[in-house]
């Protein structure tokens, strides 16, 4: 469990990037914090593993306050995934996985073997081990950045806008790929986006957050779509413009089993499979990840 | 040409001394320049007064320096090591503009990451960004090395033994073969140098080439595919 205890965090030109923030973060969940940039999701995520020092407040793993942690050995127990991977472009890909291992002094052939596994594991080809990151695509590199944070086994895994910079159907399989390490691997998943649809899909808990991270709503998915606490989060969302609240289209006949769906702008938005005529319903209590991942897909067409 | 067949023994002699005028510079200017360029890459201040600095150095005619070096240092007029002081103060005014930019390429993402997962400080300038300046670092040493050898050949003016002794050995006997011969030799020694620095370089930063080979490799495929 990661509490933050009002937490503030003033740069020394006087940048305010998060004030008085105070939430807890289950273990062995995910919990994505979601805003537009520059609303502090960095700071906040870098105040977790003491790449930045909050100016007033606590930060608590387990019960323990951070600040009588030395940063470094800190920083090498937390995993720490980031966009455009930050990878070391002169080390070869089982190296760079290796990293953290090499830098706690397990030895080589030990770490490499882990690197391997670890490749398995994020489902890359054990043949790419040897090249160099500027041989691999921008997904393979992502693949190759979370192999990396999880090759100490740490407890947390920190997620900065992973998948920011690969595109949409890239994005689509490393999204599943995030939920399924979660749920095999139990870590507690911290992760940071401005993409909704993205925090709804990964999200055991959400945070939105406003200017100065400030929180407008935490909650499940849910949560959130059913009751937008504000304007703000119904905006955010984008349940005012009706993107989420999808009709049965009048229009087009319906083919085959399925029929259309449109948002209330009048785009299409999917179709809804309906045998004979009649709407499939579904599971009784939807879960939001399959649920906001559609709309997502459908949404951005 | 019979003449340079004679000396062949005279000339190799001081192909010799001038490796060992030249080589000292070069090592020395790339060390100091090193924690110079990392300095002015890190800080606005430093890189506005060592980057000026260097290039008025540059400006000063290598004579000059010779002369007044040992002035400004208060060691003797006909100090051998005085070419060696001049040289690496040259080699150090080329260099520290090629680190500085050397050490700027380093990408923030890079830095940042390396940092995230538990480099410390001196780790990470070590592990990252040292070997990241490399090939820039490496584009600078070049030209620091052509500039040396060629600087080296003035240590004839002050008594030390240099290919430069065939200039001026040539120039009072009014005997331009050997002025030739010393221009070619210095060109070879040159080259000789850059082909060493050039193989080193390939050899410690194999990263460095790989991602343009395969790009190149890969792209008659795609073309005929
Ligand atoms: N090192 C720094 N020095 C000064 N101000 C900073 C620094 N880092 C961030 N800030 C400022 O703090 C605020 C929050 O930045 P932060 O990087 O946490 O935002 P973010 O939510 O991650 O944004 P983005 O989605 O663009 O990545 C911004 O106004 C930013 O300009
Ligand atoms: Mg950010």
């Amino acid at each position: 469990m990661i509490e933050f205890r009002s937490v503030t965090k003033q740069y020394a030109d006087g940048t305010r990037a998060v004030s008085e923030f105070s939430a807890v973060i289950p273990s062995r969940k995910t919990t994505v914090f979601v805003g537009s940039s520059g609303c502090g999701k960095t700071t906040l995520l870098r105040m977790i593993n003491r790449m930045v020092d909050p100016t007033e407040g606590v930060i608590e793993i387990d019960g323990h306050d951070i600040a009588a942690t030395e940063p470094v050995a800190l920083r090498r127990s937390i995993g720490y995934v980031m966009q455009n991977s930050g990878l070391l472009p002169h080390r070869r890909v089982i190296d760079n996985i290796a990293t953290v291992l090499l830098l706690t002094r397990v030895p080589k052939a030990e770490a490499h073997a882990r690197a391997l596994e670890l490749l398995d594991t994020v489902g890359l080809d054990r043949a790419l081990a040897n090249r160099y990151p500027g041989e691999l695509s921008g997904g393979q590199q992502q693949r190759v950045g979370v192999a990396r944070g999880l090759a100490a086994n740490p407890n947390i895994l920190l997620m900065d806008e992973p998948f920011g910079a690969v595109d949409p159907i890239v994005r689509t399989d490393l999204q599943a790929e995030t939920i399924r390490l979660q749920r095999e691997l139990d870590k507690t998943i911290v992760f940071v986006t401005h993409d909704i649809d993205e925090a709804f899909l990964l999200g055991d808990q959400v945070i939105i957050l406003e200017k100065g991270a400030t929180i407008a709503q935490q909650g499940s998915p849910e949560e959130i779509l059913a009751n937008p606490a504000s304007d703000f989060v119904a905006s955010f969302i984008g349940a005012d413009r009706g993107k989420r609240r999808l009709t049965v289209s009048a229009d087009v006949p319906a083919r085959g089993d399925d029929v259309l769906l449109i948002d209330a702008g009048g785009y299409a938005a999917g179709v809804i499979s309906a045998p004979g005529g009649k709407l499939a319903s579904g599971s009784a209590s939807p879960k939001s990840r399959s649920v906001s991942n559609k709309t997502s897909q459908a949404g951005d067409a | 040409m019979d003449w340079v067949w004679r000396s062949l023994p005279m000339i190799w002699g001081l192909v010799v001394d001038h490796v060992a005028v030249s080589v000292p510079p070069i090592i020395l200017g790339f060390i100091l320049s090193i924690p110079l360029g990392y300095w002015a890459s890190r800080s606005r201040v430093a890189r506005a007064i060592l980057l000026g600095l260097g290039s008025v150095l540059y400006t000063i005619p290598a004579l000059v320096l010779i002369v007044v070096l040992p002035v400004a240092l208060g060691t003797a007029i006909l100090d051998p090591q005085n070419l060696l002081r001049a040289l690496t103060v040259y080699a150090i005014a080329i260099m520290v503009r090629s680190s500085t930019d050397a050490f700027s390429s380093v990408s923030d993402d890079v830095r940042e990451s390396a940092r995230a997962i538990g480099y410390s400080g001196v780790q990470r300038f070590f592990a990252v960004e040292l070997p990241l300046a490399g090939p820039v670092l490496l584009a600078g040493v070049r030209v620091v090395s052509v500039s040396t050898v060629s600087l080296a050949t003035v240590g004839a003016v002050i008594g030390i033994s240099t290919l430069g002794q065939l200039f001026t050995n040539g120039f009072q006997l009014d005997f331009q073969i050997e002025i030739v011969t010393g221009i070619v030799a210095v060109l070879i020694v040159a080259a000789v140098f850059d082909v060493i620095i050039t193989t080193v370089g390939r050899l410690l930063m194999p990263w460095n080439r790989r991602p343009a080979r395969t790009r190149a490799s890969r792209r008659p495929a795609g073309v005929t595919a």
